[in-house]
């Protein structure tokens, strides 16, 4: 039993507020990812559960304890920091077992655990190294290490892959994933990278200034966003937006994005977007992904037009293709072999099933 | 084509850099100035062992300055066989060797209070421990004086002529600035690493002994070098506070137990300089190895 709860969690820096009162439940064994921009307040959060910053205002309740005035050495929890945080002068050995040592753990019990650890993380031959005489992956394997070995309530993640190179962030992400699968520890984890957040998570937390924008499965965040933000803030490359105005002409809807573009909105959506017609500030969203070349057969709601291209960027697997649209920049991915260049002219399809619809003022996806 | 790309391989080759040429000179340049400073810092311990192996009757025949005629040990004998030498040297070493003790026990624990628990004004008071040891010696010595005849009125502790009570006075120079440095040490310790302890369920108390102390070694050393340095060679003090010989220590016991009148005895002098200058000469030697090592490599990335 170690879920996490937030209620009402506030952090003010002076008076500068950096958490603006947030609730989440964490149950146990769930792999939570706090993800947003920087200075979103994620890192405030991970670190006031662990209690290395005082809370302003609400509750931290790990284990169904309020753990609000608990030091962080009774919360047990684990943590591991981005730049590692592994003590210089002691061998990966002693920096496992410190923890351990502390807390006078007969000397059987502490070799038996960090056996053990290191075997999960594959660390076995390197437990006499010192850690100047480790790789960077390395390093990250034995501050795992060390929080593996305490058997903790809860991990903390605070961006742990930043200071790896890419190809390493890879690995060393679906190695987190396996250390959870087979560990099955309460996990929050932090990160500013949706990539890495819509890949380990359970559950994802997208945050910004300092609040909850959404709270759902990966799929949940990227199929349905409830604001602008979470929309352009999940997936890569990220949603077009372009203002748009709503028209009702002999009962159908049309979102009309330019003189001469416009898409019927499909029909599951028109009583949904109705009360909106003729509303300003409307804006369209939709992903790369829905735009694609011009197929033989169009499915249901999936509407031809032609631009101009911009600038076209071939990726190997496919196409990135970009176009204007009243000045707006779009972005679509079309087949490498759908013959995109450059300046030319080109068919494409909007698949208009994945349209979203957002009010410019509130943010909120209609 | 291939033939002239081979006839400007080895041309290439042969030409150096102009980045390894301007290292060249740099490197050159390095040289001179570290052979010329050696030079200059070298001549006076030189001197002082050519002088100490001279008899007095061939320093006042003023024969060539840096060349012995006939070499003697005569004054290194008188010297160490003068119970006065002794004692002098006795005196110093205990008050270097406490003040350092002092000087860790107290500016170890003040600088990681004032450099890591953040409480309210430690940034005020780290600043105003700085600006203690901006005061000069020479403007607290009648203050102190007055301080110890005041202790000796009212407690009947005579602290005045007792070469022992400069334990007691030295860490006012070395404590200050032995927390500033060290203080600049401790910061320069990543946060992540006591935040790490502190999850892993450490104290305060075993966050210093087991990170702190061996990460901040080399801080560490630096500051007992300092403190060992600065009580060795304390001169103004001692010449206030102490009078009588035997209450000496070497500095001041040197130049008033060796000049006497206007006699110079100028071969004891220089050899007495050169093997009181010998224990920091050692403990340098001793303790360098350790202050280059950089201890913290591999705390954190890079």
């Amino acid at each position: 039993m170690a879920e996490v709860t937030l209620r009402k969690l506030v952090k003010h820096y002076d008076a500068t507020p950096a958490v603006r009162g947030i609730d989440l439940n964490i149950s146990d064994k769930e792999f939570v990812v706090l993800v947003g921009p920087s200075g979103c307040g994620k890192s405030t959060t991970l670190r006031m559960i662990a209690g290395l910053e005082d809370i302003t205002g609400g509750d931290v309740l790990i284990g169904g304890e309020v753990v609000n005035d608990v030091p962080p050495k009774d919360r047990d929890i684990a943590m591991v920091f981005q730049n590692y945080a592994l003590y210089p002068h002691m061998s990966v050995y002693e920096n496992m077992s410190f923890g351990l040592r502390l807390k006078k753990t007969p000397k059987d019990e502490i070799a038996r655990r960090v056996s053990n650890a290191a075997q999960i993380l594959d660390i076995s031959e390197l437990l006499d190294r010192k850690p100047k005489q480790l790789s960077g992956g390395q390093r990250q394997r034995v501050a795992m290490g060390r929080a593996i070995v305490r058997d903790p309530k809860v991990f903390l993640f605070d961006e742990p892959l930043s200071n790896l190179d890419a190809k390493l962030r890879v690995q060393m992400r679906t190695e987190i994933k396996k250390v959870h699968q087979k560990v099955r520890t309460t996990t929050v984890y932090v990160t500013h990278d949706q990539v890495e957040a819509m890949t380990l998570a359970d559950r994802v937390v997208v945050m910004n200034g300092g609040n909850i924008e959404q709270v759902g499965t990966p799929n949940d965040l990227y199929h349905s966003p409830k604001t602008k933000f979470v929309a352009g803030f999940i997936g890569s490359p990220a949603m077009n937006f372009v203002p748009c105005a709503l028209e009702e002409a002999a009962g159908a809807l049309r979102v009309r994005l330019s003189d001469e573009l416009a898409f019927p909105v499909p029909q599951n959506r028109t009583s949904r977007y109705r009360p909106y017609v003729g509303r300003g500030k409307l804006v369209f969203g939709l992903r790369p992904e829905h735009i694609m070349e011009q197929r033989p057969h169009l499915e249901a709601n999936q509407t031809p037009f032609e631009v101009e291209l911009d600038v076209t960027e071939p990726m190997g697997m496919e196409t990135l293709v970009y176009f204007l649209v009243r000045g707006t920049e779009i972005c679509g991915r079309v087949n490498p072999n759908a013959g995109a260049r450059d300046g030319s002219r080109m068919k494409l399809v909007a698949d208009l099933n994945n349209i979203h619809l957002i009010d410019d003022e509130s943010g909120k996806v209609l | 084509m291939s033939a002239s790309a081979q006839a400007i391989g080895p041309r290439a080759a042969a030409k150096p850099s102009s980045l390894k040429r301007s290292r060249r000179w740099a490197l050159w340049w390095s040289y001179v100035f570290l052979v010329l400073f050696a030079i200059f810092f070298l001549m006076p311990p030189v001197y002082m062992l050519i002088m100490g192996l001279k008899t007095s009757s061939e320093i006042a025949a003023m024969t060539n300055p840096w060349w012995v005629f006939h070499p003697t040990l005569e004054n290194f004998k008188a010297l160490l066989s003068s119970t006065q030498y002794l004692t002098f040297f006795r005196n110093s070493a205990v008050i270097a060797v406490a003040v350092v003790a002092i000087t860790m026990l107290i500016a170890v624990p003040a600088a990681f209070s004032l450099g890591r628990m953040k409480f309210w004004g430690s940034t005020t008071l780290a600043t105003g421990v700085f600006l203690t040891y901006l005061i000069p010696d020479s403007l607290l010595f009648i203050p102190l004086f007055k301080i110890m005849a005041w202790v000796h009125e009212t407690t009947g502790i005579a602290l005045l002529n007792h070469w022992w009570a400069l334990i007691i006075i030295y860490p006012t120079l070395t404590v200050p600035f032995c927390t500033w440095i060290m203080i600049g040490y401790f910061q320069s310790i990543p946060r992540e690493l006591d935040e790490a302890a502190l999850i892993d369920g450490a104290g305060y108390i075993q966050m210093l002994t087991k990170i702190f102390l061996p990460v901040a070694l080399p801080g560490i050393i630096a500051a007992t070098i300092f403190a060992f340095t600065v009580s060795w060679s304390e001169f103004l003090y001692p010449m206030a506070f102490t009078v009588s010989t035997d209450q000496l220590v070497l500095p001041v016991g040197i130049v008033t137990t060796l000049i006497k009148g206007d006699v110079y005895n100028w071969g004891q002098i220089m050899g007495a300089c050169l093997l009181g200058a010998a224990p920091p000469l050692i403990i340098y030697a001793f303790l360098m190895d350790y202050y280059i090592a950089g201890l913290t490599a591999g705390a954190t990335k890079g």
